[in-house]
């Protein structure tokens, strides 16, 4: 039995659909992160979580207790806010132990609770500030002692990194895996972020129209997506999706017609159906550019330097643009005619319904 | 000319029409509170005298012939009275209406809005009479009653926009802390609308204060506040300027005071419920 438990949860608006018959088990202990694109419905899927909106359809368990229908004041939930909606006319210390003080709590559990965490938290020089005297950084630490200091079952954070500036982002961002180390409760986080995503999660759930489009651990997501959706969400930049000319078996393998070349694909790596044509993904970083005997000819478009490694547009005989991820220090020049080669290894095909037909070579079907 | 020297005509002339606009306001006030410390017969002269030798004798007249205390008790307990009952009535109801907005909300609030658009005198006989059957004519209790009604609309209105202005997430943030609605209301919502509150009730006691329709028409001589007092000067007799000036400035003068020494508290709270 998982920890939290969602079953077919339904959201209706007026006229709108928010979530489509969620399913959902997560266990005790583990990061999860909801992302998706803006709409998807990841915030109201937390919020529905939360209890701060109603649902519609479908039921939510919590450790082996139906809190469906329970008020958000009861389900023994934090949450970190993406504006951090500290109470500002309470003191940092106040804001702390506001929970504990609604709880009754004995005064001096509360002061020893709030002192630990405002300790861990680098908080205890501010603890008579009031939050508009506080910086973002701050104010958003506040708001994530404010969740811990109740020992909830479970953390819901909405976004909390967003209104930071990129540098404090990534700092808190480490910081917040090291809590979830530390402290090991559930924690469930929305991003739009996929970056924050693939970093924080033990399992990412991506959503798309009130959808769960795949539940995995980020690497499986990135290196095994269901969908073309998924695909093109997770990884930066974006997979390289190109339409095949044709698509012929030939014993043990297909046959990848790519305007000239013909590219060997095991068949023991298809499963379903073979479709009557197809789309190949390939990531930036599976494509190298080479010297001779490329798969590929394309004419330089553009190259954007990175620092690290450099982002080559290519344009390919058929017009379509492709992106390949080249070494920093790069010869190659805007207009250059050159080959790309293609990992065969890490090629993923897509059916005309755009899902994926092909599984990653450790997985394929020797029989 | 140069842009600094376009600036500087911009604050002057802004300077003097702003000026000019509060001494117009002002004018009034100010010929009504020098004319209560004339003689009648000064009051009345052409042209009107700015430099007279001044005299409290309206003052002691309006005292002894209408007893100005009274009604100045009488006009604190109304507009207190109503204010303090109009706000029990409309924190709830602002509250209700600005949290948890139904689909006819927005149409209730200006359906309340516009019973303020009817004549008072339009409403006068009905309740007229149902002040007379329930024996609320001339009393204190009776004008508290019809001053709270009277403001609802508007109270309900102010806190609502205020109630609007919280950002939500800090209520649901309470709401995940455990708060009860009780809760959220006294701990989050009250706290951090104190300054809004506070210009509301202000308000609502300077129009209470102010109020001479329903004052004049369901009080006589036992429950009449200032307004009363100061109609009474206006008799048919003739006018008494002097004298109706110092039951005017009389009459003024506490809620001009109470004001004057609110406005500290009421700029205090509005920068103390500063959210962003």
């Amino acid at each position: 039995m998982a920890y939290l438990n969602i079953t077919e949860l339904q959201k209706h608006y007026d006229n709108y659909h928010a979530l489509r018959g969620i399913n959902l088990k997560i266990q005790e202990g583990e990061f999860i992160v909801f992302v998706g694109p803006s709409g998807c419905g990841k915030s109201t899927l937390l919020r529905t979580i939360a209890g701060l909106e109603s649902s519609t359809g479908g039921s939510i368990d919590l450790d082996g207790r139906d809190i469906t229908e329970l008020a958000s004041s009861k389900r023994d939930l934090a949450m970190v806010f993406q504006s951090y909606a500290l109470y500002p006319h309470m003191t940092v210390a106040d804001n702390l132990s506001f929970a504990l003080r609604l709880a009754k709590e004995d005064d001096a559990v509360i002061k020893e609770k709030v002192s630990s965490v405002s300790a861990s938290l680098q908080l205890d020089k501010l603890l008579e500030r009031k939050p508009k005297e506080l910086s973002g950084g701050q104010r958003q630490r506040v708001a994530i002692g404010r969740a811990i200091v109740r020992q909830p079952k479970v953390f819901l954070f909405d976004e909390p990194l967003s209104n930071l500036d990129a540098a404090l982002r990534v700092q808190m961002r480490l910081e917040l895996a090291r809590l979830h180390k530390k402290l090991g409760t559930t924690m469930i986080y929305v991003t739009h972020d996929q970056v924050e995503a693939m970093t924080l999660a033990d399992r990412v759930v991506i959503l798309n129209a009130g959808q769960i489009e795949q539940v995995g651990t980020p690497l499986e997501l990135y290196r095994s997506p269901n969908s073309r959706f998924v695909a093109e969400f997770i990884g930066t930049p974006k997979m390289n999706l190109i339409k095949l000319d044709g698509l012929t078996r030939e014993g043990d393998m297909l046959q990848l017609k790519l305007m000239d070349t013909l590219i060997d694909f095991p068949v023991a790596r298809v499963h379903g159906p073979l479709p009557s044509n197809a789309t190949i993904g390939i990531r930036p970083e599976h494509l190298t550019i080479v010297s001779d005997s490329g798969d590929l000819t394309g004419r330089v478009e553009l190259i954007e330097h990175l620092g690290s490694e450099a982002y080559t547009h290519i344009r390919l005989a058929n017009d379509q643009t492709i992106i390949v991820k080249a070494p920093a220090r790069t010869e190659i020049k805007d207009g250059e005619m050159i080959q790309i080669r293609v990992d065969r290894d890490e090629l993923i095909l897509f059916n005309e319904s755009d899902r994926v037909f092909s599984v990653v070579p450790e997985e394929a079907n020797h029989e | 000319m140069t842009l600094t020297q376009q600036r500087k005509l911009k604050t002057i002339l802004v300077g003097i029409a702003s000026w000019t606009i509060a001494l117009l306001l002002f004018f009034p006030i100010f010929w009504m509170f020098i004319t209560s410390f004339k003689t009648e017969l000064q009051a009345i002269s052409v042209p009107p005298q700015l430099f007279f030798e001044p005299t409290l004798e309206n003052f002691t007249i309006v005292q002894e012939r209408s007893d100005y205390l009274k009604h100045a008790w009488n006009s604190v307990v109304t507009s207190f009275g109503a204010t303090i009952l109009a706000l029990i009535i409309a924190i709830p109801s602002a509250y209700a209406m600005a949290f948890f907005p139904g689909k006819r909300t927005k149409d209730i609030l200006l359906w309340m809005l516009s019973t303020k658009m009817l004549p008072a005198v339009g409403v006068l006989v009905p309740i007229y009479i149902l002040s007379r059957d329930y024996g609320l004519l001339d009393t204190q209790l009776g004008l508290v009653i019809i001053f709270t009604l009277m403001n609802l609309p508007i109270i309900v209105w102010m806190l609502f926009s205020y109630f609007k202005d919280l950002p939500k997430e800090i209520l649901e943030a309470a709401r995940m802390d455990g708060a009860s609605p009780w809760g959220e209301m006294t701990k989050v919502v009250l706290p951090l609308s104190v300054g809004g509150i506070a210009s509301t009730g202000l308000l609502s006691i300077v129009l209470c204060w102010n109020e001479a329709f329903w004052s004049l028409n369901l009080t006589a001589s036992e429950a009449a506040p200032l307004t009363a007092m100061i109609a009474s000067y206006s008799s048919p007799e003739g006018l008494f300027w002097a004298k109706l000036s110092a039951a005017s400035t009389l009459a003024c003068a506490p809620i001009v005071v109470f004001g004057w020494f609110c406005q500290k508290q009421l700029v205090q709270g509005l920068t103390f419920g500063a959210v962003k």
